[in-house]
């Protein structure tokens, strides 16, 4: 371990990368517990059903079957959990409310004996009609969702609206426009389908109730436990192991409530490792529609924004009501609108509850309002680009009055994105491109918080509540610890996914973990260096403000010494270790819409090429760009690869993603055969990603956060090269081959002259 | 199903085994629960996803579609038999370097895959990697930097 020039801003190998390519990195499904018992759950081929019995007495003839629990075999009522609104019962009771609700659970000495009587659990019941469009939801006389009795005081009680949310400023309609857009697009209901699929085990010892989950944030799933269970929190640990891949499908408890009812019923450990069809049917994202009118001058400036949102959440809220909220509240965009009218509603439906997912909402909603600006930009005859310009904020600007003005000079990421495919070149002929902007708020009322130890030998233990899905905080944190110490990154290892270890984080969502759990660490490391400073002036008597801590070492009397030597003088040969701590907290605001302010901003431009085959639809992407206000990159190849993933994953919800239903609420393609995400086979035949780094961000060395900014744009980029390539505009996603060449049969039709 | 077990004797990482198995469980179930071997990945099932890739006698098998009967008199090769001590496959080296692993949950699939192609072909193009990797899925990445790893590895073993 010898210290040298920082790490921070390197592109430093991952931390654990090493066991990643080995095969010794442990995931959930992957880690063994002694005794444990094997879970299988039980579900219905019906979207919504009326439970009526539930006969386990053939699954309990089965050798090896130990339990078999269903909501008779809980505490009535049945009880319920949620992390923002208790409204999902442990398990099924009384209703199956969307295709892949669990009734029953099996748990048995081994997965073959649990799948054998899963299969033998007998369920009575009868199917009703369900609500499983956006439409369904809404008409006169649909079935209610949810039980107006659970919905506590609220006049949407007896409707199937969660909620239903109003934003703007000015007045939109005392505004003259010389053109007014109107449009109205849908985005599908898509998977998270990260690869690892959903494990989960549960176990009581010395009653304390442990939960082992990939959970993103392990803070909330140890209040929802202790809440359903009904005890403190200092009697549930989550062990929360780095994840296989999350996006937001594995922030929110799942089944982990049940699994600690089953742990606690059976006196045993137990785990259940879902299939993914079962992944599938445990979170998706929203489906959106949204009708959008949007007002120009003649010179393209925005006049006003009027836009309506229906979201397609599922049977329970999860995070719902925050992502139809938070995203609908930036919805208009990074531009200078005078005047918006938001008006957002988040829909009850039997179906999978949907939840966030990388962008949070806002792909929805961009693919909207970006959509819109390049229509006005058509019928103005104006550059897409210049329209852009003209209406971005600048950086101070107060763009949403009254909230965090523009932190970024956001036309420096559009014009790097134009550059990047030639903007003011012709296209080759036959090809179009596109642009697109996406703007995202960060966290805004959350708290991340840091412990540092510094051991004997110089040497650094940081433990920070935030988990690392793949994303890179481990690498991210370890750089901004081995930074502020003057230390080697092999010298600092990170701690987390241990909430018996590590100290409270809100949630590692919204792009956070650099800024939040960045600055709380940073706060730590200089509590260690004040504390470094004291101890070296107590012993060496040397006034505390002439002593430095640089490079490694405590400066004194004009001698470097080393942390270990310094410790070593202060504890005596039996040793010791300095602890620092540093908090990073964003404040809670009760006034604000958002109960806090967004700490900065993820602004994403993207631009792209495309060519379609007008006699398959398909489109063959040439050329796909995108640049992101970072800030400052802490890891610029980490930055990149979450970039690049994030904009092949919204290839995804663009160009073939979608979860399609049947008139039953069950899910058609489910599982990896029916269900297609890009392949290295549908990759751009050219892909950049460039960052903006001003450091103007609240994080370490002006850091912003990243990675989500990414997949915000890309559907609105591409629709938009299609438009310039075909002269056809879709607003529907996604832009699959079928519907893209019924798009150009029907321009062909209109175009044919009557004869 | 708890029907009868078979003796089944295959060789995996250079060692031999002789495994109890019941008829219906897969090579995959049987390396994970038997041998412990759990870099080998469970995902989709159903050989769409290539999680679960390994070698069998040298051929890249999505081990979820193999029953572990069928591999019996077999040399297994699974994520955890390539490197050499603490030296790296030129795969897993090249996929750190090109900052290919995000989660890593494909990883030991991918990388498996990579390692059945390049035997194949040493010098493979660029379209060739994208189509040789075309069965294993990422949702982390954007892919060009796994095909960039392989690419990286297939030149430092020809050098």
């Amino acid at each position: 371990m010898t210290a040298g020039a920082s790490p921070f801003g390197q592109s430093i190998a991952r931390v654990g990368g090493v066991e990643r390519v080995t095969g010794a990195q442990r995931f959930t499904a992957d880690l063994k517990l002694d005794g444990v018992l094997h879970v299988k759950l039980v579900h219905l081929p019906v979207g919504h059903a009326r439970i009526i019995a539930v006969d386990t007495s053939d699954a309990l003839e089965v050798a090896g079957v130990q339990h078999v629990l269903s909501a008779a075999d809980l505490p009535q009522p049945v009880p319920r959990f949620g992390p923002a609104s208790r409204d999902r019962p442990v398990i099924a009771s009384g209703e199956v409310k969307y295709f892949g609700e669990p009734v029953a659970a099996v748990a048995a000495e081994s997965e073959d004996a649990a799948a054998e009587a899963a299969a033998l659990v007998r369920v009575e019941y009868e199917e009703l009609p369900g609500v499983y469009s956006i439409e369904e939801a809404l008409a006169e006389g649909a079935p209610l969702v949810q039980h107006p009795d659970l919905r506590g005081d609220t006049p949407l009680a007896h409707t199937n609206l969660l909620g239903e949310w109003h934003f703007g400023w000015g007045d939109v309609d005392a505004t003259r426009a010389d053109v007014v857009i109107e449009g109205t697009y849908s985005f599908p209901m898509v998977s998270h389908f990260a690869i690892e699929p959903f494990a989960t085990m549960a176990a009581v010892q010395d009653g304390v109730v442990t939960v082992w989950s990939p959970i993103q944030h392990p803070f909330v799933l140890q209040r929802v436990i202790a809440d359903v269970v009904g005890l403190p929190v200092s009697s549930v640990r989550i062990i929360a192991p780095d994840a296989g891949g999350a996006f937001g499908g594995k922030g929110y408890p799942k089944y982990e409530p049940l699994m600690a009812f089953l742990a606690l019923r059976t006196g045993r450990p137990v785990r259940l490792v879902l299939s993914l069809e079962e992944s599938f049917q445990a979170s998706r994202r929203a489906a959106c529609t949204v009708r959008a009118r949007t007002g120009f001058d003649r010179e393209g400036g925005l006049c006003f924004q009027d836009l309506e949102a229906d979201f397609l959440i599922g049977a329970y809220a999860d995070i719902g009501a925050r992502v139809v909220s938070k995203a609908s509240y930036t919805a208009s965009g990074p531009y200078r609108t005078p005047n918006v009218r938001i008006v957002a509603r988040g829909v009850l439906s039997h179906t999978v509850p949907s939840t966030a997912f990388r962008g949070f909402g806002v792909p929805q909603l961009a693919w909207a309002v970006e959509s819109q600006l390049a229509e006005a930009a058509r019928r103005l005859g104006l550059d897409p680009l210049e329209l852009r310009a003209r209406n971005l904020a600048r950086k101070g600007e107060d763009f949403i009055p009254g909230d965090t003005p523009a932190d970024g000079d956001w036309e420096q990421a559009l014009r790097r994105a134009a550059q990047a495919v030639a903007w003011d070149t012709p296209a080759p002929a036959g090809r179009g491109r596109g642009l697109a902007m996406g703007l995202k708020s960060s966290a805004t009322v959350s708290v991340s918080n840091a412990i540092v130890r510094l051991h004997h030998d110089g040497s650094v233990s940081v433990l920070v509540g935030t988990s690392d899905m793949g994303q890179g905080a481990r690498t991210v944190l370890s750089q901004v610890a081995a930074d502020e110490l003057g230390i080697p990154v092999d010298g600092v290892r990170v701690v987390m996914g241990d909430t018996s270890v590590v100290p409270f984080d809100t949630s590692t969502s919204a792009s956070r973990s650099s800024v939040f759990s960045g600055n709380a660490i940073g706060l730590a490391c200089r509590d260690l260096r004040g504390q470094l400073c004291s101890i070296a002036a107590e012993l060496y008597g040397e006034p505390e403000e002439e002593i430095r801590v640089d490079g490694g070492r405590v400066h004194v009397h004009g001698e470097g010494l080393a942390y270990g030597a310094l410790l070593k003088d202060y504890f005596g040969p039996s040793r010791g270790e300095l602890i620092g701590v540093g908090r990073c907290r964003a404040r809670y605001l009760p006034e604000h819409p958002l109960g806090g302010a967004p700490s900065f901003w993820e602004l994403v431009a993207v631009a792209c090429e495309v060519e379609v085959d007008e006699t398959t639809g398909e489109i063959l992407i040439h050329k796909l760009v995108t640049v992101s206000d970072v800030g400052k990159a802490i890891n610029p190849q980490h930055v990149e690869m979450q970039d690049e993933g994030a904009a092949v994953m919204g290839l995804g919800h663009t160009l073939m993603e979608h979860l399609i239903l049947d008139e039953g609420g069950r899910i058609s393609n489910l599982g990896a055969l029916d269900y297609r995400i890009p392949t290295s086979r549908d990759l751009p035949l050219e892909m950049a990603t460039f960052m903006v780094e001003n450091q103007d961000g609240p994080g370490p060395y002006g850091a912003k956060g990243a990675g989500e900014s990414g997949i915000l744009a890309v559907a609105p980029a591409v629709a938009a090269a299609v438009q310039a390539a075909t002269g056809v505009r879709i607003r529907d996603l996604p832009l699959t081959p079928e519907r893209v060449w019924r798009a150009l049969m029907e321009k062909g039709l209109s175009e044919q002259p009557i004869v | 199903m708890t029907g009868r077990t078979y003796s089944v004797s295959l060789t995996v990482n250079g060692r031999p085994h002789t495994l109890d198995v019941p008829a219906h469980h897969t090579l995959l179930r049987a390396l994970r629960e038997q041998l412990d071997l759990v870099g080998t990945k469970e995902c989709c099932t159903e050989g769409e996803c290539g999680a679960c890739t390994v070698l069998v006698d040298g051929q890249a098998v999505d081990s979820c579609l193999m029953l572990a009967v069928e591999a019996a008199g077999a040399e297994i090769t699974t994520i955890e038999g390539l490197a050499d001590g603490d030296r790296l496959d030129p795969l897993q080296a090249a996929f750190l370097e090109t900052g290919a692993v995000q989660c890593g949950f494909c990883t030991p699939g991918m990388i498996m895959t990579a390692r059945y192609l390049l035997a194949q072909d040493p010098h493979p193009t660029r379209a060739a990697v994208q189509e040789g990797i075309s069965g294993n899925l990422c949702r982390c990445g954007g892919y060009n930097r796994i095909v960039d790893a392989v690419l990286a590895a297939a030149e430092a073993e020809s050098s």
